[in-house]
């Protein structure tokens, strides 16, 4: 591709913070997992301290790896890809600093409360008024930046990973503000405006579209960049990207109350929800096979690059998670699933094996990019596909016998009709997998170590001030520009 | 290359970032709106039954310590309607009996029992020494103790300050019995409240005849 000389460079600074940041609480949110799961089966390692006891760490865990590691990643691949896909700079350098330094706040001040016992106790949603009105203030900056690097960009069409983050950014905005109404009494309490029934819809309609739009459109969105990028090779088709797009952003919103099924929500919402989570298997299937088939023949790079491998296996969970999601949802297979830990092990299955892995990946295909010098050992990248690969079998593996187990000792009735196991006998049952699960997030984690010990080596250049800011490549204008998926040349000159 | 005609428009919204984020924001409101509005408009119109109450200033206090310990981590509050369910747990749970729930408790996994018709059970001295050591008296259980709530005491003007904003939105305390609460919370100590809270679970269900038609907030 032509281009001109220009003094114009990618903003990468920023994208290297929130590098360093999602990693750093990719380790942090996943220690207080494995902590927590030690707790499950010994219940005194809280050593008597309220701040460090099961019911109060658990949300640490999920906003930990969500938000503070997922939610970083998120927004540091997303400026990577705005500027290279519209070849231009990022807008508003400030600002855009003012996201990463409000998200971090509002990252450490949750994880620090929320032991504490200040909680609205809505899951994902947990962190108390004001932290959240710090959230609000940051995404809508996040959304400012992102949109103004879009309006000054100079490629016409706008790539389909940028459709994915933008959706990403307006839902979930949407998301928290309308899940998080409440009435503050103090700094430490607060009373949502909706009560019984319609705040449980409200909440599973935000806990469900998170997942959506965080832990789906967002990951899509950095999918739909690296995954051509590492394979070196356009998607496999572009359009079916786009039609998927509209699919999945509609059809995930009515899905919601699929977490509610049998519970004292009306009927009609339920049976709703049941259908629609049906139907969002194609998008969602769709995504994944786009993604798969885009690496038909450069399956040989799958022998060289860990990162590639990484997010080759994403998909295949992705598709996997996504077909259990929806047989959770019908109501015969609800019945049996709900409340066990079948639930705990299809959350980890889609995040530990589609979400976890393709940050992983993409991590590991942007970091070189991003701090100007090739990972620092392949061979940790290889150590770490495979812990990581085992510690996701091994805990989900363990957490679906257990589920199962539960499912089936809840609803076990004998001849005469009565109930056949006590509650305790079910979770005597599944205690020992309960260990299997700790050491499954023993690996991850160990995993994770792994790769902020690299990356932090990789770094080493980028730390003692020797990086040079890539010029940004200014194409030449064309008439009629037509969607044209990215070329290896196009997708981020290194 | 060339597209076919109908192509032209989906190529404006692929190049018009505004007309993109519009589109997008519409798509995403609507499965929300669809199911949340009508719901929304029906817990408006229809009132509580008779005997469903907000929470005592004790059972109030109970409550909010229920939600800051994170018991609904590992305790569901809301039975199904499922045959083994009712079998173990009571009479299935329907919606007028949390309307006075801010923030529901329904829960989302059970490491342990429900707990919505847990109210009277047990004894209080049980239910007191089970939460302060929860393996003396169920030794296979993995239950977390909370020691530390025997020892703090509730403070009467938080409490207040707390039935004033559920006033605030709608719940109907009187000033006669916010201003009677700091009577029912002398001495009293985070035990005791979590423990009137978790006795009075599930005793508001509505008579069999609030009940037909699966009644509805």
């Amino acid at each position: 591709m032509p281009m001109s000389q220009t003094t114009e460079t990618y903003d990468d600074q920023i994208v290297r913070l929130f590098l360093l940041a999602a990693v750093v609480w990719g380790a942090i949110g996943m220690s207080v997992g494995v902590f927590a799961a030690a707790q499950l089966y010994w219940p005194s390692l809280n050593f008597g301290v309220p701040w460090l006891t099961f019911s109060r760490i658990r949300p640490d865990h999920t906003f930990g790896v969500i938000f503070a590691f997922g939610g970083s990643a998120l927004i540091g691949t997303c400026y990577y890809i705005v500027q290279r896909t519209g070849h231009t700079r990022l807008a508003l350098g400030r600002l855009a600093r003012f996201t990463f330094w409000g998200w971090q706040t509002a990252c450490v001040l949750a994880m620090v409360t929320m032991p504490l016992g200040l909680t609205q106790s809505k899951e994902y949603a947990e962190p108390e008024w004001w932290i959240d009105i710090l959230i609000a203030v940051t995404w809508v900056s996040f959304g400012v930046v992102f949109f103004a690097t879009l309006a000054r960009r100079r490629v016409q069409h706008i790539y389909v990973a940028n459709w994915y983050y933008g959706a990403f950014i307006i839902a979930v905005g949407l998301l928290h503000i309308v899940n998080n109404m409440v009435i503050p009494v103090s700094l430490t309490k607060s009373y949502p405006i909706y009560s019984g029934a319609v705040d449980a819809m409200v909440q599973w309609w935000y806990g469900h579209n998170a997942v959506a739009f965080f832990l789906t459109a967002g990951f899509l969105g950095m999918m739909y960049y690296f995954v051509p990028r590492q394979a070196r090779q356009p998607l496999w088709s572009y359009r079916f990207s786009i039609v998927n797009f509209w699919a999945l952003i509609s059809v995930y919103m009515w899905a919601g109350s699929h977490h509610l099924i049998y519970t004292a929500l009306p009927d009609w919402v339920q049976s709703v929800g049941v259908a629609f989570s049906l139907v969002l298997l194609m998008p969602s299937w769709g995504s994944a096979a786009n993604g798969l088939l885009t690496f038909n023949g450069s399956w040989h790079r799958l022998k060289t690059d860990p990162a590639a491998k990484f997010m080759v296996l994403s998909l295949v969970f992705y598709a996997a998670a996504t077909f259990e999601g929806s047989m959770m949802a019908l109501k015969s297979v609800n019945s049996l699933s709900h409340y066990t830990d079948w639930t705990v092990a299809h959350v980890h299955s889609g995040s530990l094996g589609w979400v976890a892995m393709i940050t992983i990946g993409s991590l590991y295909a942007m970091a070189p990019r991003a701090l100007g010098k090739p990972m620092y050992s392949r061979t940790a990248m290889e150590v770490h596909f495979w812990l990581h690969v085992a510690g996701t079998l091994i805990y989900i593996g363990g957490m679906w016998a257990a589920g199962v187990m539960e499912g089936v000792m809840w609803r076990e009735t004998l001849a005469n009709g009565s109930l056949a196991y006590s509650f305790m006998e079910s979770l005597m049952a599944i205690k020992p997998l309960y260990v299997v699960r700790w050491l499954g997030g023993l690996f991850t984690l160990a995993g994770m170590g792994l790769m902020l010990w690299n990356l932090w080596h990789t770094a080493d250049d980028a730390r003692a001030h020797l990086i040079k800011p890539i010029p940004v490549p200014i194409p030449e204008p064309t008439h009629d520009q037509t969607p044209q998926p990215l070329t290896a040349a196009s997708g981020g000159a290194s | 290359m060339k597209f076919p005609i109908r192509y032209r428009h989906f190529e404006k919204i692929e190049k018009h970032a505004w007309l993109l984020g519009i589109l997008t924001a519409f798509m995403v409101s609507l499965g929300g709106l669809a199911e949340i509005t009508p719901l929304f408009m029906e817990a408006h119109r229809v009132q509580p039954a008779d005997n469903i109450k907000p929470y005592g200033p004790l059972r109030l206090a109970g409550r909010d310590i229920y939600v800051r310990e994170g018991c609904h981590v590992c305790h569901s509050q809301m039975i199904r309607k499922l045959q083994f369910e009712t079998q173990r747990y009571g009479p299935y749970s329907v919606a007028s009996e949390s309307v006075y729930d801010r923030p529901f408790q329904w829960g989302s996994k059970r490491t342990g029992p429900d707990l919505a018709r847990v109210g009277g059970k047990y004894t209080d001295a049980w239910q007191r020494e089970h939460l302060i050591a929860p393996r003396s008296l169920v030794p296979e259980s993995n239950m977390p103790a909370y020691p530390w709530l025997a020892e703090a005491t509730i403070d009467p003007a938080d409490i207040q300050a707390r039935m004033r904003a559920l006033r605030a939105l709608g719940d109907p305390y009187s000033s006669e019995s916010i201003a009677e609460a700091p009577e029912a919370l002398k001495n009293k100590t985070e035990l005791d409240a979590l423990v009137a809270y978790l006795q009075g679970l599930g005793r508001n269900r509505p008579s069999p005849d609030a009940l037909k038609g699966d009644a509805v907030p």
